[in-house]
């Protein structure tokens, strides 16, 4: 046994993608999706163990092959990524006890079971994303989780042909962002002949800010990550590839994959690009926060118009990767704390929001619209009050972990002194009131008087225990806020010890 | 200008991307799309790969001839990234196969056409 929680690290991203391999072999879609459950909750069992020796250690690196760091692969385990991993690890397995249901109605009988073996593969390879520390093995990752979940997108097709022109165009947008990404790690590896990123913070700092070399190279890969993540002016993929797939594989990705991705984006920004601290302060001042108001405001006022509610929750995505960027570009302590809490709370609030909109989408067996959902507050009560719940919290009510993002990220901005963006900020959380308070007006407040059916608990269960987590957090927020401060430590002390 | 025909290999790399994204933004069929694609991703294979060549150097065999030794590992990584470009171009024509089917036709303005049909 002990010879396997050695090798944790490395499992909780082998684990998934041999299972992958295995059961896309296995005909009976029942079981694939049983053994997709055993899995996560291995997968599950090993996060909480390196849980438990992060905490005592402090950091760990694990040296594939024993090969030490400069030659050798390494994932790094500390502060910042820990929190992600479990996190990724308990929404990956709610989502896949709730997408059984889903994928039954929404995807062909025979490819249900085979959707399992890329499920897994991308769950892998977005852990593969948040752990590791050699900068071309990213590549890799972000091409494995980049293909799985194109097949995956495209799998919508069953239902919606559109699912395939959305797949099509994140396979151009992405494999550009993920070329653009590595050009940054060839112009990199030409100036430092490492691709360890600790060796390269070592390498890096040896040259003056001055070489155009190195600021060319770290702008590609800064842009390629950004496209991939979503931030604004790149983010056109985005919502007809949430909108149009499975519903519960618009949950897994909305929730954990841009999330994965931007907590690497982050790593490179803080822990390699702020050595040099001209380009640095600029890139941020000048770049990203503007960019990240644009995105809030633009996504809202999209999502506003739409009539396609799972449209609108991807417009709203972009808004809110646009609050978390927005709080990482304030180089501080206090910013980057109130950045990673809204990573977590917002992956939960998105994934129950869309765990709640698929399950209206097979049960009426048509697109979600505005006109659609109407008096389904009374026809669905169970996963209905649920979306209520995620939808408050996505506003930032208080007893909700929205409103503890929010209060974070205010307290950060106000004791920067950013008077002019706290003003921003709080009329764009009223403009998501406007969009939200459509949902629930349909939802609610309509004439038609349908009588309660029957739900189904196999999916209302996974909605529930996210819409509980939500107000449990609100009110008790000292977990969430505890990983995050610590993971907010450990990238600016990264930063400090170099 | 000398530095300038010392970089060469950088000049053609930049060629060949900008190409490559040229081709990807201007056709409209999907087909050209992907094989603009897969030019704008061979320009960073030889872009890596000519950043491994050490001149006089030769293949990082031992042997008691040669001292000078090219860097092996951008192959390595070129060789990781070759599998991708494929798998990439590959799942990119399956997709394109499945528009067809449903739609008859890979060319992106009749498909927007399609689409304007699709809504009224």
């Amino acid at each position: 046994m002990n010879i396997f929680l050695d090798d944790a690290p490395a499992l909780v991203v082998a684990l998934p993608l041999i299972v992958s391999a295995i059961i896309a072999f296995i005909p009976s879609s029942r079981l694939t999706w049983f053994i997709t459950i055993i899995t996560l909750v291995c997968h599950l069992f090993l996060s909480f163990e390196l849980l438990e020796r992060v905490s005592s250690l402090g950091i760990i690196i694990y040296e594939f092959g024993n090969w030490p760091p400069p030659w050798g692969i390494s994932f790094k385990l500390d502060g910042v990524n820990i929190g992600l991993q479990l996190l990724f690890s308990a929404f990956a397995l709610i989502t896949t006890i709730y997408s059984r249901k889903i994928f039954l109605s929404e995807i062909d009988h025979h490819d249900s079971g085979k959707a399992y073996s890329l499920w897994l593969l991308a769950i892998g390879s977005l852990n593969g994303i948040i752990l590791t520390n050699d900068i071309f093995n990213l590549f890799v990752f972000l091409e494995i989780s980049a293909l799985s979940s194109i097949s995956l997108i495209s799998l919508g097709a069953g239902i919606n042909r559109r699912a395939l022109l959305a797949a099509f165009n994140y396979l151009i947008i992405g494999a550009i962002g993920a070329t653009f990404y590595v050009i940054g790690v060839g112009f990199a590896y030409a100036m430092t002949g490492t691709l360890n990123m600790n060796d390269l913070i070592i390498q890096l700092s040896q040259y003056s800010e001055g070489q155009l070399a190195i600021f060319a190279g770290m702008s590609f890969m800064l842009i390629g990550l950004m496209v991939k993540s979503a931030v604004f002016p790149m983010h056109l993929w985005l919502p007809p590839a949430y909108s149009y797939a499975p519903s519960a594989v618009s949950t897994l990705f909305a929730a954990l994959a841009t999330k994965a991705i931007l907590i690497f984006f982050v790593r490179i920004l803080y822990e390699v690009f702020s050595i040099y601290d001209d380009y640095f302060t600029i890139f941020l001042e000048y770049g990203l926060l503007p960019l990240s108001l644009a995105a809030i405001f633009i996504g809202t006022i999209i999502a506003i118009y739409q009539d396609d509610i799972k449209k609108l929750l991807a417009y709203s995505s972009i808004a809110q990767i646009g609050y978390i960027t927005l709080a990482f570009s304030m180089n501080e302590s206090s910013g980057v704390l109130s950045g990673f809490i809204h990573i977590f709370n917002h992956a939960l609030i998105k994934g129950g929001l869309f765990m709640a909109v698929g399950y209206f989408a097979i049960s009426i067996n048509e697109r979600v619209t505005l006109q659609s959902i109407e008096g389904f507050g009374q026809k669905f009560p169970i996963t209905s009050y649920a979306l209520l719940i995620c939808g408050l919290s996505l506003i930032g009510l208080p007893l909700t972990n929205g409103f503890i993002s929010k209060l974070y990220l205010f307290q950060a901005l106000y004791s920067d002194q950013m008077f002019l963006t706290i003003a921003l900020v709080a009329l764009s959380s009223a403009l998501a009131v406007i969009y939200f308070w459509k949902i629930v007006e349909k939802l609610f407040f309509s004439s038609k008087g349908y009588k309660a059916s029957s739900e189904d608990p196999a999916i209302y269960i996974p909605i529930w225990i996210v819409a509980i987590s939500l107000i449990y957090f609100g009110v008790f927020s000292s977990p969430i806020v505890e990983f995050s401060s610590i993971a907010a430590d450990s990238l600016i002390k990264g930063v400090l010890s170099e | 200008m000398n530095n300038f025909l010392y970089f060469w290999n950088h000049f053609a790399f930049v060629l060949l991307m900008v190409g490559g994204l040229f081709i990807i933004i201007v056709s409209q069929n999907y087909i050209k799309k992907i094989v603009g694609l897969a030019i704008f991703q061979t320009s960073v294979f030889v872009f890596f790969v000519s950043l491994a060549k050490i001149i006089d150097g030769t293949a990082p065999i031992l042997n008691p001839i040669n001292t000078i030794y090219s860097n092996p590992l951008p192959h390595v990584l070129i060789l990781t990234a070759i599998v991708v470009g494929v798998a990439t171009s590959a799942l990119g024509l399956a997709i394109v196969l499945q528009i067809y089917r449903n739609y008859g036709t890979i060319e992106e303005n009749e498909i927007k056409k399609e689409e304007l049909k699709d809504i009224s």
